[in-house]
């Protein structure tokens, strides 16, 4: 459990970050909270002959909002979004789903970005972006680009990340009047990956619901939306919405839960959220 | 209490007793200053650190191994296959003699030839660091020819399947056929007759420090000394000095703090035995550490049965017959020198014990296989036997309509027929199931629980009650492993000293794993000689330093090393009253030892400081009578010969909900009589840490292996340990009926939370169950099982009540 011998570089901009990736091209990875990444350097999983420590550059912790987004940096932990007035206030959703998030040590380091660059199946992070359609915010070679959450996740650990870009902050839109969010996780023990896990958000309309965007996790290579079962739940069918899921989703079993398990787990999780989704704002 | 009759004053009840007494563990401060001596930790001049290159797979012939850049690597000092190390260490077979039949292959310390499991280590890599031993153990070719795997027990002795070692003929290690009574005749004439099959899954003990070995052979002495986080030390001094070829004499095992071990650490391991063969080869200190992945396919693995079961019971509730038969895998090797024969033969031997039921019938089979070995772990054998029975009777008092307490009274042994036996010939002394019961029953308010259960049932929340009577062996004598000639001491000891401040030193054989074994000892010999407990050193786990003795396993550090302390300290204050007597001119009789002062019995009045004593013992001797020695150090050793086992009993109860197939602990409930309660918060740390391991057994923990022998779940990601989220309140409470096989009257108490929790568990997910038809009796009750009883009761159409949402459809 000892890593292969890496070099270290600490950047301290994003420029040299990139610049550095770019340089280096596979051998290299940016290294930010490093609760994924130095487990797998200790098992050997992942050996790359450069580490970039991006904790250094400036201006990626903070939490603020820009126009009609809350922009959360590269940088910003779990705890530190955990107890953001302006994420509780603006981003409900995280605020609801960052406390499954493994334990209170690894919250500690552990960023947001990192988990959305990372594109874990079974991580919570890339499934609230998702159901929040947040824009995610890239610095590469060719300068500076942002990505919509629809388009960013593409497969296992896949994501539009090219091999020289990083991720420099999340945009997520603000929480309005109307909007609701819910969340809710099956897993064997508190803080373990999510055998199944949904976030969702909708806005309210009426006693009904619209723009319906329900994102599971650990139920495919990647987070993944339900499209069949929220256009159901816009249209106020919460049976036919679990139905849907059988065409929505194609989740492969593992040893914590059969395919069977994890499809029939998903059904009462969207009623669960269905339920948080419908209830009125505090 | 047990018994109505007052007891009268003990030895125990002396002035200022420290038995009976939570006082705080004397080495607690240390090891939260992080001052613990473990072996993880040390380091010595010229220290190497070996990295085994293991077998990826779980059989193969091992074709040419090229190391040759590997020996090139940085910082490399040595690399040795498993050939090179066989001349420096022999091989062994872990048989007893006494478990007539069982069989096994020669196992050296390193695979010769062929690798039997994945895991097994193949190549040593010698260097200067861990790191870069990592580093060149990547360098190592080694060609493989994979071998077809032995994996499925069930299927393990059948014709087709290839034999793991020729030479045995087949694969079976061992198989104990047991008849008491006229099972056949109690079955035929039951009125009913219920059968489940029952399963196991396999698992491993987690302990929080891996294993850990510093092996320093000195060519200048010719010894050996060995630190290992070990809980026998001196079986471990023989064992060396078997396969290195040293006298005993020449090794030296020092085991001080060890980071867990719940039986993990008792047992041979090849790769600590290549460590020491290492550092005699290269005559300096080697380390071996374990990581954790290794320590998944390297430590004992334990439990891995599949048992079919049968109960006869009378229309009255009357259990007349258990049967049960067993498959057990093992691995490719029984472990050494204790066998992995033990825990099939605490199946047969346990199963029915709470019960009394004369007629039973037992078969359990021990199959080789190409997975890690399997031995004895917290508990062994007990969990298994204990959820079988209590399975049983639960589905029989189902099946008769009768409260799963009230059939428990009904057949439980009385508390008041002791001595008496159990159909496999336990010898039971003085037991306490009905007491303990009772006890239980008002800890748990059993019919508000009840009342609470059918309220929440008519809402659709569906809550479970079980319970667990258990048995469990503790302070074994010889009959464990002496009589089957391995040397492995039954008997403990411990050396009582006062220096001439008046403060005492005690050596001890039993050992300290985590548990307060020191704590323990220390409030023993306190109280045996009178004096305050903060003047007692205990020093224990060193073969230079102690006296010989078995060390912590099966329950038996306070029992065993407790009585061996217990009767040194009185020898000693015999001892320092005759000196103290000599000096006072008084009659040694009239004097005590209390409060550290020697004083007049009669009165309590302070005659002589200790260290006034000890002034004149150690420097002025000559103001001593002519031809009168003081003798202010004093030995003793005890085993126990009245009973080759204390008995121990209790009771456990588990209330749970059962919800989209995951179960939520809501209470857990222990009535436990391990007789004299030596420290009651140490018991029932013993207790809830015990329970906790059981419940880890029953809903998370399980090594899952694919059909090639591979482990799926080597790592704490997904080898789930139970955590303290999911844990419920435990409480514990105690009957108290000492045996009086010893003076303390201490039987052990690590193991029975281990024993009946699981049982407890599968008894209350079926009680919540009932209502659907779905009975789960295959552990760990995961998610995908409950949710697939459910399922498969409700395509049977066995469900009476309409099904709650949450279950499949």
């Amino acid at each position: 459990m000892k890593p292969a011998t890496f070099a270290y570089a600490r950047a301290q901009s994003v420029a040299e970050a990139v610049a550095a990736l770019a340089a280096h091209g596979d051998e290299a990875r940016l290294i930010a909270g490093g609760q994924s990444l130095v487990a797998m350097l200790n098992m050997r999983l992942s050996a790359p002959r450069l580490l970039i420590d991006i904790n250094a550059i400036s201006g990626l912790s903070e939490i603020a909002v820009e126009g009609d987004g809350l922009r959360i940096g590269a940088l910003v932990r779990y705890t530190q979004a955990l107890r953001a007035p302006l994420v509780a206030r603006h981003a409900p959703l995280l605020t609801r789903a960052i406390p499954h998030i493994a334990h209170a040590a690894i919250r500690n380091r552990g960023t947001l970005g990192g988990s959305v660059a990372f594109a874990d199946p079974a991580a919570e992070m890339p499934a609230c972006i998702l159901a929040l359609g947040a824009d995610i915010a890239i610095s590469g070679p060719d300068g500076a680009r942002v990505v919509a959450a629809d388009d960013f996740f593409l497969g296992l650990y896949e994501t539009a990340l090219g091999p020289a870009d990083m991720l420099t902050g999340l945009n997520l839109p603000l929480h309005g009047p109307d909007r609701r969010v819910g969340f809710a996780e099956f897993a064997r023990r508190h803080g373990d990956y999510a055998m199944v896990g949904l976030a969702a958000t909708a806005t309210a309309r009426g006693a009904g619901l619209g723009d319906v965007r329900l994102a599971y996790f650990s139920m495919g290579p990647c987070a993944v939306r339900a499209r069949g079962a929220e256009q159901a739940l816009e249209a106020g069918d919460l049976d036919a919405a679990v139905a849907a899921l059988e065409a929505d989703l194609d989740p492969t079993g593992d040893i914590h839960a059969s395919r069977d398990t994890k499809m029939h787990l998903a059904g009462v999780l969207l009623r669960r959220v269905a339920g948080q989704l419908s209830e009125q704002p505090q | 209490m047990t018994r109505d009759v007052p007891s009268p004053l003990t030895a125990l009840d002396r002035p200022n007793s420290y038995i009976g007494r939570a006082v705080p563990r004397p080495n607690l401060a240390r090891l939260t200053e992080g001052r613990g001596e473990y072996v993880s930790d040390l380091v010595l001049p010229r220290m190497v650190h070996v990295v085994y290159v293991r077998s990826p797979h779980a059989h193969a012939r091992i074709r040419a191994i090229d190391a040759a850049e590997a020996k090139r690597a940085k910082g490399v000092v040595a690399v040795v296959t498993g050939r090179e190390l066989a001349e420096v260490c022999t091989p062994w077979v872990g048989v007893l003699t006494h478990m007539v039949g069982l069989k096994s292959a020669p196992q050296h310390a390193m695979a010769v030839d062929r690798a039997c499991w994945q895991g097994e280590a193949v190549v040593a890599i010698v260097a200067r660091t861990r790191a870069l031993a990592e580093d060149a153990a990547e360098l190592v070719e080694i060609d493989y020819e994979p071998l077809p795997a032995v994996t499925d027990m069930m299927t393990a002795l059948d014709p087709q399947t290839p034999v793991i070692h020729p030479a045995l003929g087949d694969n079976l290690a061992f198989e104990r056929n047991f008849t008491g009574g006229d099972p056949a005749a109690a079955f035929a004439a039951a009125d009913h007759v219920i059968e489940a099959d029952f399963g196991f899954g396999r698992h491993t003990g987690v302990t929080l420090e891996p294993r850990a070995m510093v092996a320093d052979f000195n060519a200048g002495t010719g010894r050996l000394t060995a630190y290992l986080g070990t809980q026998a030390p001196h079986m471990m001094q023989n064992i060396l000095s078997i396969h290195l070829g040293m006298s005993e004499q020449q090794i030296r095992v020092v085991c001080k703090d060890v980071g867990g071990s719940f039986g993990i650490k008792v047992h041979v391991y090849a790769d600590e035995m290549a460590t020491a063969a290492l550092s005699k080869l290269l005559k300096r200190p080697v380390k071996f550490v374990a990581d954790r992945l290794e320590s998944f396919l390297t430590d004992i693995h334990a439990r891995d049965h599949r048992l079919k079961g049968r109960i006869a019971v009378k229309a009255d509730g009357t259990i007349t017959a258990f049967e049960i038969d067993d498959v057990t895998g093992i691995g490719p090797y029984s472990v050494y020198p204790r066998t992995s024969a033990v825990e099939a033969n605490q199946v047969v031997n346990l199963t029915g014990g709470p019960y009394a039921c004369p007629n039973y019938k037992a078969r359990a089979r021990v199959v080789f296989q190409n997975k890690t070995v399997t031995c004895q772990y917290r508990a062994v054998g007990h969990p298994i036997a204990t959820a079988v029975t209590e399975g049983l009777v639960d589905l029989a008092a189902r099946r008769i309509g009768m409260d799963p307490v009230e059939i428990r009274r009904k057949n439980l042994i009385r508390d008041d027929a002791y001595p008496c036996a159990s159909a496999t010939g336990l010898k039971f002394e003085a037991l306490s199931h009905h007491a303990a019961l009772d006890k239980l029953l008002a800890m748990m308010d059993y019919p508000k629980l009840r009342a609470e259960q059918a309220a929440l049932r008519t809402k659709g929340i569906h809550r479970g009650i079980g319970f667990a009577s258990f048995i469990e062996i503790t302070n074994p004598g010889a009959a464990f492993y002496g009589v089957g000639g391995a040397r492995i001491s039954s008997q403990d000891g411990a050396v009582v000293r006062m220096d001439a401040t008046g403060a005492v030193t005690v050596q001890t054989s039993a050992t300290e794993q985590g548990q307060g074994t020191e704590a323990v000892i220390a409030q023993v010999v306190a109280t045996a000689l009178g004096v305050p407990l903060d003047i007692v050193r205990v020093i224990s786990g060193d073969t230079d330093q102690t006296p010989y003795g078995g060390g912590t396993w099966a329950s038996r550090a306070a029992g065993i090393g407790g009585e061996a302390a217990w009767q040194a300290g009185k020898a000693l204050r015999a001892n320092v009253v005759a000196v103290a007597g000599a000096i006072l001119q008084a009659d040694p009789d009239s004097l005590d030892v209390r409060g550290g002062a020697v004083v007049d019995a009669a009165s309590g009045r302070e005659r002589l400081s200790l260290a006034e004593l000890g002034r004149i013992v150690y420097f002025r001797p000559d103001t001593l009578p002519p031809g009168f020695q003081a003798e202010l150090m004093a030995v003793r050793h005890y085993v126990p010969r009245g009973y080759p086992f204390a008995f121990t009993n209790g009771i456990q109860a588990s209330y749970l909900e059962v919800e989209d197939g995951f179960v939520k602990l809501l209470g857990h409930w222990v009535v436990e009589d391990c007789g004299t309660i030596l420290n009651p918060q140490l018991v029932d740390e013993q207790v809830r840490g015990g329970v906790v391991q059981g419940l880890g057994g029953a809903l998370f923990e399980q090594c899952v292996y694919d059909a090639e022998g591979q482990m799926q779940n080597a790592s704490m990601a997904d080898y789930l340990v139970p955590m303290a989220c999911e844990m419920p309140d435990i409480q514990v409470g105690h009957i108290v009926s000492p045996t009086a096989d010893s003076e303390l009257g201490a039987k052990g108490a690590g193991e029975a939370g281990t024993a009946g929790a699981p049982a407890a568990v599968m008894n209350a997910i079926n009680d919540a169950l009932a209502p659907f038809g779905a009975t789960l009796t295959e552990m760990p009750f995961t998610p995908d099982r409950i949710l697939s009883a459910l399922k498969q009761a409700r395509q049977r159409g066995g469900a009476d009540v309409a099904a709650p949402a949450g279950t499949p459809a």
